[in-house]
Order: C-alpha cells, then sequence, then structure tokens
C-alpha cells in the first residue's frame, strides 16, 4: 500500500475539480443528460483513475490492464470527464458528448470507446458482466483487478443480484463493486421507491466483504479502496455515501437533477462555485 | 413437369445424403450434436467453455463437463446472468457457449442478448435447446415458437437452426470458430439423421437436397425432413417436382440461393417448426419481395401456442406434418399455375 500524503490528496481533489468542471461543460453543450449521479462520483473516478486503477491512457487495450465497467451508464459524463482529464482523449472532445458521430454516447458503448471495457445502460448488468471478467482472469491466472461501478437503484434488478450470488460462488476475490449511494434515483428517493436498506447486511449475507465510507472524501475514499484490494478470498463492496449533485450548491441531494442538464446560466452559476471550490483547495482548505 | 438439371436423387447424391425413404433411418435429437460437437471444439480450443443454468443433462452439456470440467461453468438458474457473464468472458477472451432452453435463452434474456452480446459485440455462442412445439408433454411455457424472430432482428446475430444430429454437430464446430454474437436453435426429441460426415456444412450457404423445377420447399431444422418426404410423395401423386432446400443460416440468410429457388421454380413454401409470423419465412418473403416476388405458401405454428402432447401429433395438429407441407405445396403451385 502506498502512502497517501495530504499533497496528493489534494492533488486529487484539484483533479476531481477538473472532472465537475468537465462534466458541466459536457452537460450544457449535450442539452440533455444527466448532473447529480455524474457530480456525486467525480471523487470516486478520480480516485480510480488517478490513483487505484492500473492502466495506461495511451494504450488503452493493454491486456494486464485493470478492468473498470460503469454499470450505470446514464452517469457517463463523470467516465469520459475523468478519462479525457487523465490523457485517454483531449478535453475539447467532451463537448461532443451525446451528438451524432461521437465517440461519447448518450450511454458508453465498447465498440466506440474500446476504453470504456463494455456497453451499458440497460442498469444491472454491469456486475454480472464484472464477474465474468473476474472469473475469466481467474481461469488464465491473470492478476488484473476488476472493478464495477454501480448506482443504489439498480440494486432494484434481479440480474444484479444473480451476480452478487455468482461473484460468492467463484470466491472473486479480483473484483470490487463501488455503490454509488446517493438515494436518488429518477421517481425519488430510493426508500420511497423501492427500499434497499440494509443494503450493507444484503451484501455481507451473500457472502461478500463489505466495506462503507464517504464517497465524496477523496482520502477516506482510497483508504476504504486499499482495505478492500486487501480481501483476496471473496468479492467486495463498498458502499460509498455520496451526495447528489455534490459540488453545485443548487442541485446537491435534489433529485430533480438525476436525469437533467444544466441550461446556460445554471452552468455558469455551477462553474463558478466550482471554481470558487478550486481556490479553496489550492489555498490549502 | 418444367426442365430440371438432373434427377430428383442427384442432389441428395451431390449432398452425400443417405436414403431418406428408408424406414430404418437413426433417429437422433439434435440436441446430441450439440453435446458432442461441443466436446470438440473444447479440445480444439481451450478457450471454449461450456457455462449451463442448470439444464446441464438436457441440453446435452454433461458431456463436455466430465471431457473439460476446467472449461465448465455452472450457474444455477439465472439466464440474464448466463448471457451478462459470458459476455465479460468473451471481453477478457474466452468463446462461451451458454446453454438454457430457448425460451428462457433467448426468450428471457433478451435485453442482455442485445446489448451485451450483440451491440457490445462479443464472442458468445447461444445454445438454444428445446426449440420447437416438439418439446412435446412439458406444454407451451417451454415451447419456443418466437426465437427466430426475436433472434433474426438483432444486428451482427448469427441464427443457425440445423437438420438432423450430425449437421448441428458440425454447426457447433463452425461456429465456435467464427468469431461473432451466436444463436444456435436445436430440438429435444428424436429426429431422422440423413445428413452424413461427408454431408458439406458452410455457414450462411443453403442446401439443395432435392432437385424440382415445379416449386421450392424451403425449409430450416428437423422438418427439413419432412419436407423431402412431402416432395418425394408428391412427385408420385401429382406429379409435381419440388425442390428441397435446406435453408438451416437464417442470419445471414443464403440470399442467392432463395432468388435462385425463386427463379427456377416460380413458387416457394417455406417449412419452419415456428410462428409463421416473423420466422425463417417472413425472411425469405422480405427477400423476395425486393428481388423476385413469386406465390409463396407458409407452414408453421398459426398465431398460437403450444400444448402438451408426443412431439409426432403436435406436428401434425400444428400444421407442420407432411400432410401439411403437401396441401401448401398444391396451393403455391396452383398459385404460380394461376398467375403465370
Amino acid at each position: 500500500m502506498q502512502t497517501l500524503s495530504a499533497a496528493r490528496v489534494n492533488e486529487l481533489r484539484l483533479k476531481a475539480n477538473d472532472v465537475r468542471q468537465g462534466i458541466i461543460r459536457s452537460l450544457v453543450a449535450a442539452g440533455s443528460g444527466h448532473s447529480a449521479g455524474p457530480l456525486d462520483m467525480a471523487d470516486v473516478f478520480t480516485a480510480l483513475y488517478g490513483y487505484l486503477l492500473r492502466h495506461d491512457p495511451a494504450n488503452p487495450e493493454w491486456t494486464e490492464r485493470d478492468r473498470l465497467l460503469l454499470s450505470c451508464g446514464h452517469i457517463a459524463p463523470v467516465r469520459y470527464s475523468a478519462m479525457a482529464n487523465f490523457g485517454y482523449f483531449p478535453v475539447e472532445e467532451l463537448l461532443t458528448l451525446r451528438k451524432f458521430g461521437s465517440r461519447l454516447q448518450g450511454h458508453p458503448e465498447r465498440v466506440r470507446l474500446p476504453a470504456v471495457e463494455t456497453t451499458s445502460g440497460p442498469l444491472g448488468e454491469g456486475l454480472a458482466q464484472g464477474v465474468g471478467m473476474a472469473l475469466g482472469a481467474k481461469m488464465d491466472h491473470k492478476d488484473f483487478h476488476v472493478w464495477v461501478v454501480t448506482s443504489d437503484a439498480e440494486h432494484q434488478c434481479g440480474l444484479h443480484w444473480e451476480a452478487v450470488m455468482t461473484g460468492a460462488k467463484f470466491a472473486l476475490g479480483n473484483l470490487t463493486a463501488i455503490i454509488d449511494r446517493n438515494f436518488i434515483q429518477i421517481d425519488g428517493s430510493t426508500e420511497e421507491v423501492m427500499p434497499l436498506e440494509p443494503l450493507a447486511d444484503k451484501y455481507r449475507a451473500f457472502n461478500w466483504e463489505v466495506l462503507e465510507c464517504d464517497g465524496n472524501d477523496m482520502a477516506a475514499f482510497i483508504e476504504t479502496a486499499e482495505r478492500a484490494l486487501e480481501v483476496k478470498n471473496k468479492p467486495q463492496v463498498i458502499v460509498a455515501k455520496t451526495l447528489a449533485g455534490k459540488g453545485v450548491s443548487f442541485m446537491e441531494g435534489d433529485y430533480t437533477w438525476h436525469g437533467k442538464p444544466p441550461n446556460a446560466q445554471q452552468a455558469d452559476e455551477a462553474l463558478h462555485e466550482l471554481q470558487a471550490e478550486r481556490e479553496r483547495i489550492l489555498a490549502g482548505a | 413437369m418444367r426442365s430440371v438439371e438432373g434427377r430428383p436423387d442427384a442432389a441428395a447424391e451431390a449432398m452425400h445424403l443417405v436414403d431418406y425413404r428408408a424406414g430404418d433411418l437413426k433417429q437422433v435429437p439434435t440436441r446430441n450434436g450439440m453435446g458432442e460437437g461441443l466436446i470438440e471444439a473444447g479440445s480444439r480450443d481451450r478457450n471454449v467453455l461450456g457455462i449451463c443454468a442448470d439444464l446441464s443433462e438436457s441440453t446435452r452439456f454433461e458431456g463436455f463437463k466430465k471431457a473439460h470440467p476446467d472449461q465448465y461453468i455452472e450457474i444455477g438458474v439465472s439466464e440474464q446472468m448466463l448471457v451478462a457473464m459470458a459476455g465479460g468472458l468473451a471481453a477478457v477472451g474466452k468463446i462461451p457457449w451458454i446453454a438454457s432452453y430457448a425460451m428462457f435463452n433467448p426468450g428471457r434474456s433478451w435485453e442482455q442478448v442485445r446489448t451485451i452480446m450483440a451491440l457490445n459485440e462479443t464472442n458468445v455462442k447461444i445454445a438454444g435447446a428445446h426449440a420447437g412445439v416438439s418439446v412435446g408433454p412439458d406444454g407451451a411455457t417451454h415451447q419456443a415458437i418466437e426465437d427466430i424472430a426475436i433472434m433474426r432482428v438483432i444486428p451482427h446475430m448469427m441464427v443457425v437452426v440445423p437438420c438432423d444430429a450430425v449437421q448441428t454437430k458440425k454447426a457447433v464446430l463452425a461456429l465456435s470458430q467464427a468469431w461473432g454474437p451466436t444463436y444456435l436453435r436445436f430440438g429435444r426429441d428424436k429426429s431422422p439423421v440423413f445428413t452424413t460426415e461427408q454431408t458439406p456444412f458452410t455457414i450462411g450457404k443453403a442446401q439443395t437436397f432435392r432437385e424440382g423445377g415445379d416449386v421450392a420447399i424451403v425449409a430450416c431444422g428437423i422438418l427439413v425432413y419432412n419436407g423431402l418426404i412431402a416432395a418425394d410423395q408428391l412427385a408420385r401423386e401429382d406429379g409435381i417436382e419440388a425442390r428441397v432446400v435446406n435453408n438451416h443460416t437464417i442470419k445471414p440468410m443464403d440470399e442467392d440461393a432463395i432468388v435462385d429457388a425463386a427463379r427456377a421454380c416460380g413458387a416457394i413454401v417455406t417449412v419452419e417448426e415456428h410462428q409463421k409470423q416473423g420466422g425463417m419465412g417472413s425472411r425469405v418473403a422480405e427477400i423476395l419481395a425486393a428481388t423476385h416476388p413469386a406465390p409463396i405458401e407458409f407452414v408453421g405454428v398459426d398465431d398460437r401456442f403450444g400444448q402438451s402432447g408426443d412431439p409426432a401429433e403436435l406436428i401434425e395438429y400444428y400444421g407442420m406434418g407432411v400432410d401439411a407441407i403437401k396441401a401448401a405445396t398444391r396451393r403455391a403451385y396452383a398459385r404460380k399455375r394461376a398467375t403465370g
């Protein structure tokens, strides 16, 4: 385990701020798309691409790379922004999000952009594919790790739990799921639409290693993920509690921002807030 | 009879068929060909996997499990998982064959098939067992008769329906080597074996099993045999000489063979153990409507569900027996004469 210095954490927080600004710019240019989830997962994706993943942006199809699957494809703007900010493609390309001919489809497609690992959007399918990749790695004695980012609401899908069961059967220590636990979905609060709690206990009952943390606290998330990586005999899940719309005050905690983009004026306000946050990070706050 | 190149039997000889008129044909379920082919495919390439959702014996994956235990995976009753997990395995270089009854995979798992196999372009092979009403006593819940329709509309998907157990084995070997998402459809009940080791098989290449110039019977699956018997009886009883085409690849269909049959014979009968709506016959009609319109009669299940019964009586009851094929062929021939 590397030692995570305060300076390194601050660098990553700045990077997460870049990722959030990229999300806002791409969404306002697209004129449609999801805001809340991408913003609240900016810290997790920055931690993955900037610290946890074994990957090479110059060689996205490197066979030994860690696999990062995004199961909830609708939060693709955060993945695209993170990829651009970590060198997979120019940040200007973010402005093509959801436009005709773009590699940055409304929901990600592997055939158009190989580094996204799979095509996602229909919910509840990512962990199942991650189980397949992790099992394939195990059969071939490969040591890459498989990460799957899921939303909380897709735990309402039956297939997701088939995958949880299967991951435990094959004791896939090389598989880590991360839940974006923001408590919102399109129709409202997850606990009103279809209660998920006690979510962590459900995973424990399915024989997974369960870790919980604040998904918007860079140092805490990385420290939790590194503890997960030490578990070798069973799959792990990190319940990352996040604040929907994190970083933009008028979106935070408001489920109505699940599936809509900011308009031009709201985007200006959001970027202004994010810039102010950036200056606070630089000032050491 | 119009001009015919060669005797009716010349095609059967060229295709190395056994004498299908003989009363003592070997009867073997097509699923056995699935099992035998998979064992051999797994020996040829260690990346070939067999994955089951609790039906290893009846889908004939049990032999593979014994022969290649390290290449076998059991995941229990979870057909959506079957497809999604296979997509992940294929993404890291495996060639997974996934087995269930066609009614459950692709019946239950269609959206995963579309997104994870086809849109995502993964090299996953579906073994769709127990297709058709010839499943028999299990009844309508287990009789997939819509599966060709829902699979052939998916871009990139290969759809293959072999005519007997020997051809099913060849199809498994060919599809294991052909890159791309695949649906192989086969049945439960014993059916006549009339192709041989020498009979050629190429994905996407239809086969003429009987020559004839009056009408063409275009069939797939175990009903190709009924098509051949019907053609012979029609020749004796009515003097109608029917070409019989084994149209085993539904997608990509051999369009040249279909157009050639329409040009040479002027009327078509399609025969499949499937709903008339949306299946192999519908694809034949799409091709001919756009190229060489000709009278077409469709033999299949007519917008109904199946039920429990013996396979043979169900085939008869739902209008896919030899007599039904003969009647449809006479109708097609009469329509051709009326318009020609």
